[in-house]
């Protein structure tokens, strides 16, 4: 490929850390003006290379060359990357909450006069990169303020402001619902039509189908192939899977037979307000039931309440002016606290289990046992060998990839740290088990077993209610799937009943068809 | 004397010493940093035996280390799970000075028993304890905020009914600090007997403790430190008690009673934090509290309990300190809440909570105190000594994350 329509060339990458080889020589060549995908299972060093490209491991840390724009690059920080143009948004934003959209856009970059800022200049330029990003907010609301949506955008004008020409998205769509992926998306092809190349990192293949000119999929810290996306046979997503994983995938979801009992739980007029603004129904008037055996979906956009009815549930987690009952085995039921909720034989594990399901800080063992210490305690002393072999045994039958049980939860890999939720879940024992995005950010492999295992609990007589926002996933996982919108259940479909199509009209389906 | 530091060292230069210390690093891994906490404490000891022409480890000199840090190792138990939990508690220092004035009326103008107005003063801890714990767990005020306001609630109130000094207490009270056990074995080529006896048993409980519970973990098939491993440690820490018994064996009294009241504390709350329900909550909150909250921890009542835990204590480190001064002072347990603060992030504890050991504590305790009494004997001004003893603290928090840096670096 002639230089000139070679924007960035990156040639056998090496880089090592302590024991592991991260990075193996990895070549990467993005041409101008193209989105360039870079796909690979979590911990195939997607990030690793990022890092490299953008400075974080600054030159002499790797080996390997870096050219950009032809040129040789010896980037000791990210500073030196930005001032060359490449700009690299983090899947975590890095914007500061409480500062506006304009002082966010231009931190570290101030428009001003020997120290003192221009506020002229900062407010109507940043009004101009919100206007060319298409984010309709005043340059001076707050981030807070703002959805995560949102917030990707005003990133994204901070780029810009940068004079970026080549753009680097770690998984930007990993939070988004489907408008705002939407959006973003479109916003990418139109940097694209103003000469911004884009590299875009995502688990999302169809995201990838529909935006990315070419592909590259990396696996063990190594390319495996660089796929052109335009050409003219179209790549699978097959193809793509099986270059991640290195072999075939050709059943995404396990089989499965359901064998469904009785009704275990029901829930009836349950209706949630907003804990900060009572006045707003979150949830309204939810009417759903799940048997023994049974996996049930939740599907829904980004606010139809899902997550919020699921805490509501659960020891009134969320929510306020909570109304409604719960009948579990026939008989009605209190949830007033989480104790309660686990004594009933309800478990929840959140979507964001960094954040809310585990303590990083501690050890697999401690998490897997923290929501039923009761079972591992005597007169409130611990049983610490009992404990050692409960945790044992959940790593081998959930097959957690450690070296043993004493290993911080903060070292594992996301898909790791799903199986010790899971674990830490069926240990208490529940007869209802609502899983909220238990696969949100979690390599193609790793996905699989997940299902493995959901499908094992189901089997073993357990109610499932599982919520997800990936469609395919719900309609190869459950066997019933109710949709929600603006906090309505609009709909309630069987598995043979389902497919996108349906279930998108349900979830999109306004208040006023609904009453 | 002056040669019982150095024989400690002796076992890890043996023969296999090499890959000794190799598997020592490999199985110990996280608590490692423990480890070398112990390292500095000894290397410090070292420093000023020197410094001081071996004075440092008179029999007579450990003997009244032990009892001036008393209250620093009382205060910094309760706070390391105070910060484990994410809290603070800055009130500790003036809370002692209140109920040590409390004891002291007690006694003195009342014609109280000592022993019912020690337990009292305990009381009247759980009862403050309670009041800021209130506020905390169930308020949600932060405790930075709740124990502000206690520092100056509880040395207003101290100055009120103290006035100045109440001093002139019964001998059994005043006994609790200076006085050491009744040496009731005898003596042996002019050694305390009794202490003796108990050093022996707190080496023979460690070691009985550790294979009993290297026995279990064998028996489940569980992964157990390597053998060498285990006897290296045990050899290192048999060394340090037999060191501490033998010096203090041949001081004025023998074994001070308030070793005693010390140790069993470190033992009951080693114990509390690392083996009961109530512990792991407070490293589940500390580590994560949405996590914990959704893990069904009833985090109020653990927020509660645990700051009703720190007066409990502040009341046992009042007692103590009314003692050792002879005399309850308005102005008593100054500067007290910096020490146990200090002791904890010396020894280990995170600052923003979820990691910290009692046994971390101690140390940093320790170290404290032995600086303290190290510098008081080479007569180097007290202002001086306040400023040595911050930069150690400002050192040893950079040691340790340099460490971290380089362990994690990624």
């Amino acid at each position: 490929m002639s230089s000139q329509n070679t924007i960035l060339e990156m040639r056998s990458i090496t880089k090592t850390f302590p024991g592991v080889k991260a990075l193996q020589d990895v070549t990467l060549e993005v041409s101008r003006g193209e989105v360039h995908a870079i796909c690979g299972e979590n911990g195939a060093g997607k990030s690793t290379l990022m890092n490299v490209l953008s400075g974080v491991y600054p030159h002499g840390s790797y080996e390997g060359d870096v050219l950009f724009e032809g040129e040789p690059c010896e980037f000791r920080n990210i500073r030196d990357s930005e001032h060359r143009g490449i700009v690299i948004i983090h899947q975590e934003l890095a914007l500061s909450p409480y500062l506006s959209i304009a002082e966010n856009i231009f931190l570290g970059n101030e428009q001003q006069t020997r120290g003192v800022i221009d506020w002229n200049a900062t407010n109507s330029e940043a009004a101009k990169l919100l206007a060319r990003v298409g984010l309709d907010e005043s340059p001076d609301t707050k981030i807070v303020d703002i959805g995560v949506g949102k917030q990707q955008l005003v990133e994204i004008a901070k780029a810009l402001s940068k004079r970026v020409k080549l753009l680097i998205l770690d998984e930007p769509t990993a939070a988004l619902n489907d408008e705002d992926s939407a959006h973003l998306l479109d916003l990418i092809r139109s940097l694209k039509g103003h000469g911004i190349t884009s590299i875009i990192i995502s688990h999302k293949l169809n995201e990838i189908a529909a935006i990315a000119d070419r592909t590259t999929v990396i696996r063990d810290g190594q390319t495996i192939e660089t796929l052109d996306m335009r050409g003219a046979t179209p790549v699978s997503e097959e193809q793509i899977i099986r270059a991640m994983v290195g072999r075939s995938l050709d059943h995404r979801f396990p089989e499965r037979t359901p064998n469904i009992g009785a009704e275990v739980f029901r829930v009836e007029d349950w209706t949630v307000h907003h804990p900060i603004d009572t006045t707003r129904v979150v949830v309204d008037h939810a009417n759903l039931h799940v048997r023994r055996g049974e996996i049930i979906g939740l599907a829904g956009l980004m606010g139809a309440g899902r997550t919020e009815l699921a805490m509501s549930i659960f020891g009134r987690t969320y929510g306020a002016h909570i109304s409604g009952r719960l009948i579990k085995d026939g008989k009605e039921i209190q949830t007033h606290s989480v104790g309660q909720a686990i004594r009933h034989g309800i478990a929840y594990a959140t979507e964001d289990r960094k954040k809310y399901g585990l303590n990083l800080l501690s050890d697999i063992k401690r998490n897997i046992t923290a929501s039923a210490l009761g079972k591992v305690a005597r007169w409130g002393v611990m049983d610490a060998s009992g404990e050692s072999r409960i945790a044992g045994k959940f790593r081998t039958d959930m097959n957690i990839k450690a070296p043993s049980v004493d290993v911080i939860t903060g070292t594992l890999s996301g898909g790791n740290q799903q199986k010790v939720v899971l674990s830490k879940w069926v240990f208490t024992d529940p007869d209802v088990l609502i899983l909220d995005e238990p696969t949100r950010g979690i390599d193609v492999g790793a996905k699989y077993e997940i299902y493995t295992i959901i499908n094992a609990l189901a089997d073993s007589g357990k109610a499932v209610i599982f919520i997800s926002s990936e469609l395919p996933e719900l309609l190869g996982i459950c066997d019933r799937i109710y949709a929600l919108s603006t906090g309505r259940i609009t709909g309630e479909l069987t598995r043979a009943e389902a497919n996108q199509e349906s279930l998108m009209h349900l979830m999109t389906m306004e208040k006023e068809a609904v009453r | 004397m002056s040669t019982s530091g150095t024989t400690t060292t002796a076992p890890t230069g043996s023969p296999s010493g090499s890959s000794t210390a190799n598997m020592l690093k490999k199985s110990l891994g996280g608590s490692l940093r423990q480890y070398g906490i112990i390292g500095a404490l000894i290397v410090i000891v070292l420093l000023f035996q020197v410094l001081t022409d071996g004075k440092l480890l008179l029999p007579n000199n450990v003997a009244s280390l032990v009892q001036q840090n008393a209250y620093v190792m009382i205060l910094a138990i309760g706070m390391v799970i105070v910060i484990v939990a994410g809290h603070i508690d800055l009130s500790v220092g003036s809370v002692v000075a209140f109920i040590g004035g409390v004891v002291a009326l007690l006694m003195k103008d009342m014609g109280l028993p000592w022993f019912l107005a020690v337990l009292a003063g305990i009381a009247l801890g759980a009862l403050v304890g309670a009041w800021q714990g209130y506020w905390v767990a169930y308020v949600g005020i932060p405790a930075f905020i709740v124990t502000l306001a206690g520092m100056l609630i509880f040395r207003g109130l101290a100055v009120i009914i103290v006035g100045v000094t109440v001093a002139g207490f019964p001998e059994g009270f005043v006994k609790i600090s200076n006085g050491s056990l009744p040496n009731a074995l005898g003596f042996v080529a002019n050694r305390d007997v009794v202490t003796l006896v108990l050093g022996a048993v707190t080496i023979a409980a460690l070691v009985l403790s550790q294979i009993r519970t290297r026995r279990t973990l064998l028996k489940h098939g569980l992964r157990t430190e390597p053998l060498g491993a285990m006897v290296a440690k045990l050899v290192i820490f048999s060394a340090l008690i037999g060191g501490l018994t033998w010096i203090l064996s041949g001081s004025r009294g023998g074994s001070p009673i308030v070793l005693l009241i010390v140790g069993a504390l470190i033992i009951a709350y080693s114990f509390v934090m690392g083996r009961t329900v109530f512990g792991r909550h407070v490293y589940a909150i500390g580590g994560n509290l949405h996590a914990a909250i959704l893990s069904g921890v009833n985090t109020r009542k653990v927020n509660f309990m645990i700051f009703v835990n720190m007066g409990v204590l502040a009341g046992i480190a009042a007692i103590v300190t009314t003692s050792r001064a002879g005399a309850a002072v308005a102005a008593a347990g100054m500067n007290y809440e910096l020490d146990a603060i200090a002791a904890c992030f010396i020894g280990g504890t995170a600052v923003t909570g979820g990691i910290g050991r009692i046994s971390g504590a101690i140390i940093g305790a320790l170290i404290m105190g032995v600086l303290n009494m190290g510098l008081s004997i080479m007569a180097v001004d007290p202002a001086w000594q306040q400023a040595i003893k911050g930069l150690v603290l400002l050192l040893a928090v950079a040691f340790d994350l340099v460490n971290k840096r380089r362990v994690g670096g990624r």
